[in-house]
């Protein structure tokens, strides 16, 4: 087994303990190339099929591309689909600054719907090499009342062991992908040739490393084309993957504070 | 889509813990390693070289790791961090486990899956408390492969006689855990002495580097070769196949190979081994995480193992572990919990506390109770002959986990053996509950719940105790009033008022009250218990869900109302050890709830008792935590 193959038994394994022990279960599907792995690691997880449904919290604002991708692997895929909108950004909480109020709309959307699907478990793309707070997080995170990450006092989590409580008022945020890196994800989907939104491919010298809302996420320089040509470009790139999402670099604890809140 | 060949297959990343006592200088290790080693992404040192100006220090290599506002607000490490970081063409990833000894369950969900560990000591200070305690955990996880750094050598001057007396010392400790340390390498993370090059200071030393150190540590050994183990996660129904799915452990599965299922021993044969998305595939090894089908089409359980008839698991019904406790409440003997053994639960009771580690000097004592974070061999009696294999390091094999009845991780037990029954031995078996917690809650639509009411003779307790259940009751809620005159006239009526009978008494009640809370009772309790350490005690056997309420009458008042003439009594000398005249009440400092009881009328102080309980025993309230 390489590097690839134990990163998705491992993923398909936390998949399989995710869906024998929470019920009802849902998986988020931003649209992005992560996500797009995840749900590709759910089918493989259970034969072809994705067992339980796949969310899609909606800012409004992506990009006319992610929503033309949604509705064709909606089908494609053979996926149920919950669909759920965000509160106007003059609801969400006016101390934080302006990109994480506007990344902020989500947390709401989402709490919005774990309350009506009344979801016991979660499964959420994020990888702890993304960004630092990430980095702390458990495979299975249970989240409180008001939906929030108690950071310091997170369960004890080794032996491929996961806290599954069953708790009123209580979900359980489940990060199969937690151990990838971007450039896994990348050569991951070049072995497996998974279906990505073209923003990613260079066009005018120009791609999204990462993929948010239309306006708080800028392209960054690049002539990659193709995945291989991104897979090079990183194994060369020093610069930080959400280097292009304004709210990551606001203040130092801006994206902390979104994550207590329960932002991903 | 892009058709372009796959690359070449490549290692997964190595884990390697870093370990060792608080302030030993861990982070500044991996913060040196990572600039030593051009590992650093530019927009983290930018980071950090940022963050270091604004408050005014020299670049601080430990920042990199404190990522986290909290943390630097506190100054120490929280959580365990992962750094991916390459040498040469080997991929590592570092684990930074933290140091303060209350977030221990953070060290292990770090260091569990490591391949090998770095032990860091300060060498002027020798092995401390952390050092310790941090080696025990490296033997319970069964980490093999340790690399002690002696860091700070400069403090001694490079000197050879003074570093190879301190190397003795941790030898020795290490030793005595019967771990054999691969190397030590003396080294100043500071100054970056013999961290990836090559120490000019310290010429005698002829051993390796830490990065050397590090790129020797052996890749993880295959599993593949040992007979199979597959542990069932999973039956699924997918259109008329049966599937029954899991990771395997150890060994290999081929189509066609027999195997024996779980504990009843039924034999099938692989019939399929089923994919999507891959070449069709007739074979699988450890680490795989598998889906097949089974020819005859039996019904395995979620956590059945598949193995070989001719290297079965070992059967017990008792079972010796190595326990790593992680409450923060003592552990006793009679405590039920779920054993977690790979995708296996069952349940079992703490039958026997056969030692305690001493943690000052690692030695093995009998005890009556595990300290909170404690190491210890215990017994357990599991309620049905369970499968097993005796922990190895290095597999997967006895690892051993505690659950509570909440699903909470509440300490790890690697499995040593099977225990045998001694005759006369102090062997209980209480049987556990099949309904849960959570179960009875439903049903009767509210929490159950200890409310420990404390306060001086005459503070008026066992009224107010009294008015709440009326009130409580009157909502449909199943409550009951333990109040001290009551108990005294029958549970406890062979006690005095001694202090060993007076701390008896409070243990009996909180015992009590435990039984009637656990089966989804809310239970008033009115009892003076005048000391810290009664309550104290009180809240350990109650464990989850204890309030203590402070009913916080001004002794005068007290002793105006006296309703039992016992204050009078007591003035006069006709009663001896009366707390508040002649035995001290010690106030609880941080109540759960304080009510006072003079500015208000008993209705209202009643009515906002009752309120306090309602809110703490709704289904959506957040269980209380263990908090450290």
């Amino acid at each position: 087994m390489d590097d690839l193959d134990q990163l998705e038994a491992q993923s398909i394994f936390i998949l399989r303990e995710a869906y024998r022990k929470l019920k009802p279960l849902a998986m988020l599907w931003s649209l992005g190339k992560d996500s797009n792995v995840m749900l590709w690691l759910a089918r493989k997880a259970f034969l072809g099929r994705v067992p339980f449904p796949v969310m899609h919290v909606d800012t409004g604002k992506k990009f006319p591309e992610m929503y033309k991708f949604r509705d064709e692997y909606t089908k494609k895929w053979n996926l149920e689909l919950l669909l759920g909108d965000c509160p106007p950004v003059e609801e969400i909480d006016p101390t934080l600054p302006p990109a994480a109020r506007s990344a902020a709309r989500k947390t709401a959307g989402l709490a919005a719907m774990i309350d009506k699907y009344k979801l016991a478990g979660v499964i959420a793309g994020i990888r702890r090499d993304e960004q630092a707070t990430r980095a702390k997080e458990r495979v299975f995170s249970p989240r409180g009342s008001g939906h929030k990450w108690d950071v310091r006092n997170q369960p004890p989590e080794f032996w491929d062991q996961y806290a599954t409580p069953h708790e009123a008022g209580v979900h359980v945020r489940v990060h199969p992908l937690l151990s990838w890196r971007e450039i896994d994800i990348w050569r991951y989907i070049e072995r497996e040739g998974i279906p990505l939104v073209d923003l990613y491919f260079s066009k005018e010298g120009k791609r999204y490393r990462s993929l948010g809302d239309q306006d708080i996420t800028s392209p960054i320089e690049s002539n990659a084309s193709t995945v291989a040509e991104v897979i090079a470009e990183l194994e060369t790139s020093r610069t930080s993957e959400r280097a292009g999402r304004a709210m990551d670099h606001e203040s130092e604890d801006a994206f902390e504070r979104l994550r207590v809140a329960g932002y991903l | 889509m892009n058709t372009i060949p796959t690359p070449a297959p490549q290692d997964a990343a190595t884990p390697i813990v870093i370990v060792g006592h608080v302030d030993h200088g861990k982070s500044t290790l991996i913060g040196r390693l990572l600039y030593d080693t051009d590992s650093l992404p530019e927009g983290r040192v930018a980071q950090i070289i940022e963050s270091s100006k604004k408050r005014g220090l020299t670049v601080e290599w430990s920042f990199l790791l404190d990522s986290l506002q909290i943390e630097r607000d506190q100054g120490v490490t929280v959580d365990s961090t992962r750094i991916p970081f390459k040498l040469g063409k080997r991929q590592f990833v570092i684990v930074d486990a933290p140091g303060h000894r209350q977030f221990l369950r953070n060290m292990i969900t770090g260091a569990a899956d490591a391949e090998a560990a770095v032990l860091v000591v300060d060498a002027n200070e020798g092995a401390q408390e952390q050092t310790r305690r941090h080696a025990m955990l490296l033997r319970l996880i069964g980490i093999r492969h340790v690399i002690v750094f002696m860091n700070k050598v400069d403090i001694f001057n490079y000197d050879q006689k003074k570093i190879e007396a301190a190397e003795r010392d941790i030898t020795a400790l290490l030793h005595q855990l019967e771990i054999e340390p691969t190397v030590f390498v003396p080294a100043s993370a500071r100054e970056g002495d013999n961290m990836a090059s090559r120490s000019d200071k310290m010429p005698w030393y002829k051993g390796p580097t830490l990065t050397e150190a590090l790129a020797a540590v052996p890749a993880p050994s295959s599993r593949a070769d040992l007979p199979l183990r597959l542990p069932v996660q999973d039956v699924y129904r997918f259109d008329t196949k049966r599937i029954v799915v899991g990771r395997i452990e150890r060994g290999r599965i081929r189509v066609g190979d027999e195997v024996v299922i779980g504990v009843h021993g039924a034999k099938a044969r692989i019939a399929s081994i089923e994919s999507w998305h891959t070449a069709p595939q007739v074979a699988a090894v450890a680490g795989q995480s598998v889906a097949v089908t089974l020819e005859p089409d039996v019904i395995p359980d979620r956590g059945d193992f598949l193995f070989p008839a001719d290297h079965a698991p070992l059967r017990a019904a008792r079972i010796r572990t190595r326990l790593f406790w992680l409450r923060q409440e003592p552990l006793r003997v009679g405590e039920s919990f779920r054993l977690r053994l790979a995708t296996a639960e069952h349940q079992v009771t703490v039958a026997a506390i056969d030692s305690v580690v001493r943690l000052e000097d690692l030695t093995e004592h009998p005890a009556e109770e595990v300290p909170p974070e404690g190491f210890a061999e215990i017994t357990l009696a599991v309620s049905e002959t369970m499968l097993f294999d005796p922990f190895v390091p290095g597999t997967a094999d006895g690892r051993g986990v505690l659950v509570d009845r909440n699903q909470q991780i509440v300490g790890g037990a690697p499995l040593i053996g099977v225990a045998e029954s001694v005759a006369g031995r102090n062997a209980i078996h209480p049987t556990g509950s099949a309904v849960s917690l959570w179960d009875r809650a439903q049903a009767k639509g509210h929490r159950g719940g200890v409310f420990w009411m404390t306060g001086l003779p005459g503070a008026g307790k066992s009224t107010l105790a009294r008015e709440a259940e009326n009130r409580l009751f009157a909502r449909g809620i199943d409550v009951s009033v333990l109040d001290g005159d009551t108990l005294r006239a029958g549970l406890c009526a062979d006690l005095g008022f001694s202090e060993a009978d007076r701390r008896e008494n409070v243990r009996r009640a909180a015992a009590v009250a435990r039984i009637l809370a656990e089966s989804g009772q809310v239970v008033i309790v009115a009892l003076i218990s005048p000391t810290v350490a009664d309550r104290a005690l009180a809240q350990q056997i109650v464990g989850e869900g204890f309030h203590e309420i402070f009913i916080d009458t001004p002794q005068a008042t007290c002793e105006q109302r006296d309703p039992k003439g016992l204050y009078a009594a007591a003035r006069a000398g006709k009663i001896e050890g009366f707390t508040g005249v002649d035995a001290p009440y010690e106030a609880p400092e941080k109540p759960d709830l304080r009510v006072g009881t003079t500015d208000a009328s008993r209705d209202e102080t009643a009515a906002r008792l009752a309120v306090y309980i309602t809110d703490a025993i709704r289904l959506d309230a957040t269980a209380q935590r263990q908090t450290s």
